[in-house]
């Protein structure tokens, strides 16, 4: 009963989304031409008197219009009554996927998801996180967002224009559409399997973490959040209403979507690193670059969106990042799932699954870009400013992370195209670490000096003097990594010297200021841009200090690792929930008389299906980390060892939950600030 | 700067951002994208010695030999067609063994050997790397 009243709830949502679909064009066809007249900022008065005027009586002229014929009301039933159904449908998405965590819980054998993906004698939180641990519920996990971002637009967006929310709740329920379709024709979830099997095949070992309960629901949320980005500019062009009031409606939304993603990526990156057992932090894997892609060009919106909102500028380039930042969550949705890819996460191996995507890929894609040509002509060209200037400097932002992101993109796509032409290419990092640091640590150049700049118009002069204390930050920083490892590579030099800098310059905002007056979004920008600092040099420090030994180790032996001396006693059998194993017994100690501290790195074999799988050990210092792995038996009783020593890598992701913390300070400070909605640049530089 | 052309500005500045991003990215691809050999590639022509590549097949039976470090090893790749042997110093995947598919990244020595720096293996038996796929199925049909 439960598959049945998943898989109605489904198909009622779909409906819905037909629904609401069909209101929002009737709407916008009823209340055409728009009769809305917004009292534009005072500030905008800069048009000539003569267009204003014979745009109020235009405007006049249609409401007397619309008022004869009763259109407009037709149209304002209509509005008022979409909310209700974008809300409905998110309920029933939401039931929808709580009936499938449900057979999950139970293990119901009847119905073939749980059969393929499950087993009784599973850990009931590896149960829960194998609903989504499969093509089908991944795909249900991800339009269960979508239609909940579509019911969190029509619950709390009260600053659109009215118009343009009705667009926005159209485009979304577009995209759903799509989305519902592929699952209920192509993926359906809640198949059953008659007679039901006696006991499931399990779920893949290695997804059998905490980190697998973690990392994907919050990437989700990232990426199908994006769509509200989409939606709004989709909705935002149907309505030309492109202009600061709308970037300030879609600020929030991008920033809570982006919060996740950064969330997302950090947790998926730690996962790898302590779960494949390699020691690295970012692979370059086709999967990670599907992640970062939607993150730079939500980076890259987030930036745009302030210069649109706070300056009435870069209003094209917004919307185009709006779209890529969807493009990009739906084509790694598409590389992540078609199967096209080698990687743990490609689940669907049928290649109509895969064709499927592509062509909603293409259809929204296509569709987005053709609706921005036919009105791009509509929407003005926004405020101008110098070159040397904040604006100039979030161009410039915009632009090397467009570079990054088509660099990662074209990266990640050659091999799938070099092997339609026959050829089997891999693309790892020798290519991605040459091309993109060296444009990453010119951004973070541009993200110190950026903050530093006033709006509109600068002094060349006067930034330099502003950047002093990040010049010798920057002389620092790449000097002690020069002192202490000079053949790290120029990378790790420029790193650390960069971090250094950034990490000076992102707290400058707040010099001057009075901090309780300070308004959230600045220490936002503040916490963000020094989290950025504290990642990179987190990533320089591992990258120039790390210290590695392999060793077959015999038992009784002492191995230096770096600063720590790391016994080998031997190793011990180990039984978990649903495993048997080895564990090795390490004691580790700094000098003759430190505190000791045991790892005790793992191989595990799995009953059902039959796998092993390498658990590391790890143990955290204030200043790195130490992580050992266990490998094969050798003879002579000896084991395989390779154990690191990995000066301050915790930063890395100390300062990715700093950038979403800073994200969040920002959020609330937007959300709370709306109220009294009001460009934060007066009274500055004018 | 003109004022009024900003737009055309800033649109070109967004071209020459996508243009550079293409060079950089295909210069380096040219120079380090690793290719994909199979031991019968080798056989026909000559492989590059100076950039790392991939070489996948088939661990051959009874291959594998374990140095006196007792972290390195030596073993064949084959695909049916031809052998290439191996060396490695490090952990193996957890599923690499004798009569297994493998993908070792590496380079080609001037012997015809080949240095391997990491070693990929299929992860259960329900995945399997489609250039291992594609490069076993003669193998694979041998053995049988």
């Amino acid at each position: 009963m439960i598959a049945e009243f998943g898989l109605a709830a489904l198909w009622l949502a779909a409906a819905l989304a037909v629904l609401q679909l069909a209101m929002a064009a009737l709407g916008l066809w009823f209340k055409r031409p728009p009769i809305t007249v917004r009292a534009e900022p005072v500030e905008a008065l800069s048009f000539s008197s003569e267009e204003e005027g014979q745009h109020l009586a235009d405007a006049s002229l249609r409401v007397d219009k619309l008022n004869a014929n009763g259109r407009g009301d037709a149209a304002q039933q209509l509005f008022a009554s979409i909310r209700p159904v974008a809300i409905v449908q998110g309920l029933l998405v939401i039931a929808s996927f709580g009936a499938l965590i449900a057979l999950f819980v139970r293990s119901d054998m009847s119905a073939s998801l749980v059969v393929q993906h499950s087993h009784s004698l599973k850990p009931m939180l590896y149960k829960v996180t194998g609903t989504w641990g499969n093509h089908e519920g991944s795909m249900l996990l991800w339009i269960t967002i979508l239609a909940l971002s579509g019911a969190a637009i029509a619950l709390f967006e009260r600053r659109l224009r009215q118009d343009t929310l009705i667009a926005t709740l159209g485009a979304q329920a577009l995209i759903a559409i799509g989305f519902y379709a592929f699952l209920l024709f192509s993926s359906n979830p809640f198949a059953r399997v008659l007679p039901a099997a006696p006991e499931g095949l399990g779920l893949n070992p290695l997804l059998q973490d905490p980190g697998l309960a973690f990392h994907p629901p919050p990437l989700y949320v990232g990426y199908v959040g994006l769509s509200v980005a989409f939606s709004f500019a989709v909705g935002a062009l149907v309505t030309r209403d492109v202009g600061p009031a709308f970037a300030r409606a879609m600020r929030p939304w991008v920033l809570l979507a982006w919060i996740f993603l950064t969330i997302g990526i950090a947790a998926g990156s730690y996962w790898a690193y302590y779960e494949l057992g390699w020691g690295g932090w970012w692979f370059w894997d086709p999967v990670e670059n599907a992640s970062l892609m939607p993150w730079l060009a939500a980076t890259a919106l987030l930036h745009s969106v302030a210069v649109l909102a706070t300056r009435d500028g870069l209003r094209a380039w917004t919307i185009v990042l709006a779209l890529v930042a969807f493009a990009m969550s739906m084509l790694g949705t598409f590389l992540v799932r078609s199967g096209i890819l080698t990687s743990v996460h490609a689940f669907a191996v049928d290649p109509t699954r895969g064709t499927f995507i592509l062509l909603l890929l293409a259809f929204y894609i296509g569709g987005a870009l053709a609706l921005f040509a036919a009105r791009i002509g509509a929407v003005r060209q926004g405020k101008l400013f110098e070159p040397v200037s904040r604006e100039g400097a979030l161009v410039v932002n915009n632009l090397l992370l467009s570079v990054i992101l088509g660099i990662v993109l074209i990266g990640t796509l050659y091999p799938i195209v070099a092997q339609w032409m026959g050829q089997q290419i891999s693309v790892g990092p020798p290519v991605f670490n040459k091309t993109t640091v060296p444009i990453a640590l010119a951004l973070f150049v541009v993200a110190a000096a950026g903050p530093l700049l006033r709006w509109r118009r600068d002094e060349t002069r006067a930034l330099v003097g502003r950047m002093k204390w990040p010049i010798a930050a920057f002389i620092l920083g790449g000097g002690v990594v020069l002192a202490l490892a000079p053949d790290a590579g120029i990378f790790p030099i420029l790193g650390l010297g960069v971090a250094a800098a950034l990490g000076v310059a992102s707290l400058a905002p707040l010099g001057g200021r009075n901090l309780r007056r300070t308004p959230l979004h600045i220490y936002g920008m503040v916490i963000a841009h020094l989290g950025v600092a504290v990642s990179i040099a987190g990533m320089a420090s591992e990258t120039a200090f790390s210290k590695e030994v392999l060793v077959a180790a015999r038992p009784g032996q002492s191995y230096a690792v770096g600063p720590f001396d790391i016994a080998f006693a031997g190793v011990r059998p180990t039984v978990g929930n649903n495993w048997t194993g080895v564990e090795a017994v390490l004691v580790a100690r700094k000098g003759e008389d430190g505190r000791a501290v045991a790892l005790n790195p793992q191989q595990r074999f799995f009953a059902s299906p039959p796998t092993e799988t390498s658990e590391a050990a790890l143990s955290t210092h204030w200043n790195g980390q130490l992580y050992a792995v266990i490998g094969q038996r050798a003879d002579e009783g000896r084991w395989q060892l390779r154990l690191w020593w990995k000066p301050f890598v915790t930063l890395i992701w100390y300062g990715a939950l700093l950038i979403a913390l800073g994200g969040l300070a920002s959020l609330i400070g937007r959300v709370r600030g709306k109220r009294t909605a009001k460009p934060e640049v007066r009274g500055y530089v004018r | 700067m003109k004022a009024k052309h900003q737009r055309l500005w800033l649109g070109l500045a967004a071209l020459a951002a996508v243009i550079g991003a293409a060079v950089l990215a295909l210069s380096a691809l040219q120079d380090q994208a690793a290719f994909f050999y199979a031991p019968s590639d080798v056989q026909r022509s000559a492989p590059p010695l100076d950039r790392g590549v991939r070489l996948g097949g088939m661990v051959v039976e009874g291959s594998i030999t374990r140095a006196a470090d007792g972290v390195s090893i030596a073993f064949d790749v084959t695909d049916g067609g031809a052998t290439v042997p191996v060396r490695f110093a490090g952990i193996t995947p957890d599923l690499f063994r004798e009569g297994s598919g493998v993908v070792a990244e590496g380079r080609f020595q001037q012997d015809g050997s080949f240095v391997a720096d990491n070693i990929l293996a299929k992860h259960d038996e329900r995945y399997m790397p489609p250039e291992i796929a594609g490069a076993m199925h003669k193998s694979e049909s041998l053995e049988q």
